[in-house]
């Protein structure tokens, strides 16, 4: 069992968020991808407020050894790593890559050697995940010990069928990678959450992809979503500092929400100020 | 010599070549990367002593930023 350091993005009294072994301080798990720069990525994890980043797996740049390496970049002491199978289309390719993260991660001595973001993708035109592919690679990834954390659609059917799967996690996308749309299908969310929590109500649903900006991640966590994953909205904003921290807000702010339960929605007005003691007239 | 292929690009080694040499010539540190040789994942303890058949297939990958 690993915890992660105390953070600010976690409201005192909230349950800490556990995915598999690991207990995170904040429910906000951010990308480390499409930074301008490694400083730029640096100050931005520091300002989201997350303990916990992903990272993809890539061949070794041979010709260009002058340049740095993401790891000179990110406290290995501070963030917990979660691996991605980011680009892969089959199964086989996603297992081969989950075993190589797993591999790098323990000569790091990260505790993230045990899980994986499993992602396999159906084309790359709409990144859309390939559900029979990632039922697969799934079912293989658990076979090995992996903890899968899973990329998915908003399906719920799909949902129930990676959770039985053994994935310790269930990511459904808002919409699709780093399109900033926001979540496009809400009740679906719901469905989701009903289905993989009704006997299991601490069973972790993190939104995964789409998020455009911080009110999405705080509609995420209304909605009762346990935590968000996101990277474009924050890489490729145009100040990502700002935008992160607007981010660790969002978190919180919904989170808060979520537990503080929101009054419903009605079709007309109730007056805030009491009717009793008016004197002035009014419209009959 | 032998000729392997090593992240796509084919490369001549000789029979005394190890993993560990590949690495120093190629500026790779090991402590960031995992080596699989033909789509098995060599474990680091062989590094030193791993050497080359001709044909073998080398993949040296380590962690870049994504998502």
């Amino acid at each position: 069992m690993t915890t992660a350091p105390a953070s600010s993005t976690s409201t005192e009294s909230d349950a800490k968020l556990k995915i598999g072994n690991h207990i995170l301080g904040s429910r906000l798990i951010v990308g480390t991808g499409k930074y301008d720069t490694m400083e730029l990525m640096k100050d931005s994890l520091e300002a989201s407020g997350s303990d916990c980043v992903t990272v993809a797996v890539r061949r070794e740049k041979l010709y260009d050894r002058e340049g740095k390496n993401l790891l000179d970049f990110v406290d290995l002491d501070r963030y917990v790593l979660l691996p991605n199978t980011a680009g892969c289309y089959n199964a086989t390719d996603a297992v081969r890559v989950a075993r190589m993260g797993r591999e790098i991660l323990r000569s790091l001595e990260n505790p993230g050697a045990d899980w994986v973001k499993l992602e396999v993708l159906g084309d790359t035109k709409t990144l859309l995940p390939d559900p029979l592919a990632t039922l697969e690679a799934c079912k293989r990834l658990v076979d090995e010990g992996f903890h899968v954390l899973c990329y998915t659609s908003d399906d719920p059917i799909m949902a129930v069928r990676l959770k039985a799967a053994g994935a310790v996690s269930v990511m459904p996308a808002g919409s699709p990678i780093g399109s900033g749309q926001g979540i496009l299908n809400p009740n679906n969310l719901r469905i989701i959450l009903e289905y993989l929590k009704s006997d299991d109500p601490n069973y972790p649903v993190i939104v995964d992809a789409g998020v455009g900006t911080a009110s999405d991640v705080s509609v995420a966590f209304e909605l009762g979503a346990d935590g968000v994953l996101l990277n474009t909205a924050i890489a490729q904003a145009r100040s990502p500092v700002a935008m992160a921290s607007a981010m660790k807000h969002a978190t919180i702010a919904g989170r808060l929400a979520y537990q503080a339960g929101r009054i419903p929605r009605k079709l007309y007005a109730t007056a805030s100020s009491p009717e009793e003691g008016l004197f002035t007239s009014r419209p009959r | 010599m032998f000729t392997i292929e090593f992240n796509g690009q084919s490369r001549e080694v000789n029979e005394e070549h190890t993993v560990a040499d590949l690495l120093r010539e190629t500026r790779v540190e090991a402590r960031f990367c995992a080596v699989e040789i033909n789509l098995e994942i060599l474990p680091k303890d062989q590094y030193a002593t791993r050497r080359f058949c001709d044909g073998d297939q080398i993949e040296i990958v380590t962690l870049v930023g994504g998502g």
